[in-house]
């Protein structure tokens, strides 16, 4: 078992014809059963064609019905990847991945709360991770984005967080010292997204393959406090956790859009606090987060 | 991207809030012909910086002649102006608004921002305008009234109204607030803004509502679709290194430490910073090259670093994962070569093809100082720059 995907999984690929959606469907496609899982593509201006034998389709609607796809990745550039969004949330799927960064935050604001409106009238509804993130995998699988897919063993310990390196960084240290992981997801690093902390943890405690996670956030927004109050009362499973940007000043972005602090209690210091409080093992030491994890089990 | 006040009010006219009559003027002469054009008794002359409490640190002063028009305007122009967000070294002011004076009743806040819990747009405001509003938000949180807007529907007139009468516009001027809380949202959502903020949104003596300052800030991810915004940005207000930077797709911060430090991604770039700063350094700025790093860009961040005169040695971190360690290696050498380097360089190199990195690194004839682990690489540049 695993969470939100595995080796069955049938995926379509918005932005297919794109320089970076081809590049990373052929690494994706290279990865445990990618070959049986990358099933379709979706360009308008392309439909009939093929690229690396997956056939591309006018829509996600056409794709999904044709190949029984339940999960998109998208690829798509910033100016259109929220209609792409929604375009994956119209069709039906379970679950939409959006790898592109730098989308306007009010685009992604009105796209959530179409998605949200659409749940509320009782219409189906779609997962989103991301934007700005790397995807997710389930080693030996399948693996979903831009994540190196030989750094990962298939294991029992769930990895989730919002930056891609820091993720890749909790993985490799997981995987050098004999840990493999259940799935690493990354939830990405703008400040309106769809999956957070909260929810992957949520995930992580229902999946009866997982038996500890290393949840690892950063600075700016509300969610890792969120999810370190929703553990405190819920989760049954050792956490280690780390926050970075100790170091940032206020008010400055870092890197990430979302990545800003912005008043006293998104701080990592203010995080760090209330991780602790909540249960969780938190370092300030990136370099042993998996020892530490290991030394819980 | 942020903005002056003369243009941030430039804007809100625009979308029909009303501002005092004003003008924008570079110098002294041009203070007194633009006070000479305004006429009346009073004018405010306000120094245009990208930064807060201008007031506190002198930056703003009420003149009752023209002669104190010229004096005020003499004795802001070219100052270092210090307020608490400037840091101690102060901006150069080098940018005027004159204004008429207005007639204040009565000072409210009123600010448009995107609230990353509900994903939707707060609209805030308080009645006690004219403050610093985080002093406010700290010790009388319950006077910052908050209304969370639906994007799909927009600012409510039920909604501007409760925020209105919640603050105290008396019921006469009920209507004219709620027109200007309206028409910050409109402003706030076409402009792509990230913060719209009016403080203070004045009631004059004759019950009109008047934005007397205001401060913008823009989500830089939209501006290709905003070149009238675009065109507002003052270079001179910015950090040049970090402009420097931006040209070549880095994303550069400098801090006050004295380890630079060169990383792939930013959440790994930030816990190379901490990992510094545990093992008894401070970090000179935050770098994230990004994912496709070449040799020129990586010569770049180099050069970026170095001009820093308080870099005493170099950190470099890199996660390789589509973008391969020996790419990144012989980038490092190359631009080592280059900026002849001669502060010490640790490199930490993990990921794919990590041997042949570290072995592009050992035979490049340069005396680079390998690590395993981020909190090795630490120890090794604390320990060389001692």
């Amino acid at each position: 078992m695993s969470i939100l995907i595995n080796k069955d999984t049938k995926v379509i690929t918005q932005g297919i014809t794109g320089k970076t959606g081809q590049f990373h469907t052929e690494k994706c496609q290279e990865y445990a059963n990618g070959k049986n899982c990358f099933v379709a593509g979706v360009n308008p201006k392309k439909a009939g064609e093929k690229i690396f034998d997956i056939p591309i389709y006018a829509s996600v609607k056409e794709a999904a019905a044709e190949t029984g796809a339940t999960v998109s990745v998208i690829y798509v550039p910033p100016a259109g990847a929220a209609d792409a969004i929604w375009e994956a949330c119209e069709a039906n799927l379970d679950l939409a991945i959006c790898i592109t960064e730098g989308i306007p935050v009010r685009d992604m604001l009105v796209v959530r709360n179409k998605m949200k409106e659409k749940v509320a009238k009782g219409g189906k509804e779609t997962l989103l991770l991301g934007p700005n993130c790397p995807g997710l995998i389930t080693p030996d699988e399948i693996k979903i984005g831009i994540m190196p897919g030989h750094i990962h063993r298939k294991g029992r310990i769930g990895v989730v967080s919002r930056s891609g390196t820091l993720t890749y960084e909790a993985v490799a240290q997981l995987t050098e010292i004999g840990l493999g992981q259940s799935s690493a997801v990354g939830i990405g690093g703008d400040p309106i997204n769809g999956l957070k902390h909260i929810d992957v943890m949520r995930m992580f405690n229902d999946d009866p393959d997982t038996d500890a996670v290393i949840m690892i956030g950063e600075i700016g927004g509300p969610d890792e406090a969120e999810a370190a109050q929703w553990c405190k009362a819920n989760m049954k499973k050792p956490i280690v956790g780390f926050i970075a940007g100790v170091t940032a000043p206020a008010g400055k972005r870092m890197g990430h859009a979302g990545a800003l602090i912005s008043g006293g209690a998104d701080t990592a210091d203010a995080k760090l606090a209330i991780m602790e409080e909540c249960g969780f093992t938190v370092t300030r030491n990136p370099s042993e987060m998996a020892k530490l994890l290991k030394a819980m089990l | 991207m942020k903005i002056h006040e003369y243009q941030a009010k430039e804007l809100l006219r625009k979308y029909g809030v009303v501002t005092p009559r004003g003008f924008h003027t570079v110098s002294v002469d041009g203070a007194v012909k633009a006070a000479e054009e305004l006429g009346g008794k009073v004018w405010v002359v306000k120094a245009q910086i990208h930064a807060g409490g201008r007031g506190k640190g002198g930056g703003v002063k009420l003149a009752r002649s023209l002669d104190e028009v010229r004096q005020h305007a003499n004795d802001i122009l070219g100052m270092q102006l210090i307020t608490h967000q400037t840091g101690p070294e102060g901006q150069k002011v080098r940018n005027l608004l004159i204004e008429e004076g207005a007639d204040i009743k009565k000072e409210y806040y009123v600010a448009a921002l995107t609230d990353r819990a509900t994903q939707k747009v707060a609209m805030m405001a308080s009645s006690e305008g004219g403050m610093d509003i985080e002093e406010v938000a700290h010790s009388t949180p319950e006077k910052i009234l908050k209304e969370f807007v639906d994007p799909l529907v927009g600012l409510t007139d039920a909604q501007a109204e409760k925020l209105a009468r919640g603050i105290g516009v008396p019921e006469a001027s009920v209507a004219k607030a709620v027109d200007a809380l309206k028409r910050l949202y409109t402003c706030y959502m076409e402009t792509d803004a990230s913060l719209a903020e009016i403080n203070p949104l004045i009631l004059e003596g004759n019950g009109n509502i008047k934005a007397l300052d205001a401060k913008f800030n823009f989500d830089s991810n939209a501006l290709y679709r905003h070149p009238e915004i675009v065109d507002f940005r003052d270079f001179d207000e910015e950090d040049a290194d970090e402009i420097e930077a931006s040209k070549f797709d880095l994303a550069y911060i400098s801090l006050d430490g004295n380890i630079g430090c060169l990383v792939n991604g930013a959440g790994l770039a930030m816990a190379t910073m901490d990992t510094i700063k545990l093992f008894g350094a401070e970090p000179a700025n935050f770098l994230d090259v990004g994912g496709g790093a070449t040799t020129e860009k990586v010569t770049e961040a180099f050069k970026i670093m170095l001009k820093n005169p308080k870099v005493k040695g170099i950190l470099v971190n890199i996660f390789g994962g589509i973008m391969k360690c020996d790419t990144i290696a012989t980038g490092v050498v190359a631009a080592a070569k280059e900026v002849h380097l001669s502060v010490p360089l640790v490199v930490r190199m993990k990921g794919t093809n990590e041997d042949l990195g570290k072995k592009i690194l050992a035979e490049s004839g340069l005396p680079i100082i390998t690590a395993d682990t981020m909190a090795e690489a630490a120890t090794k540049i604390v320990a060389a720059v001692k």
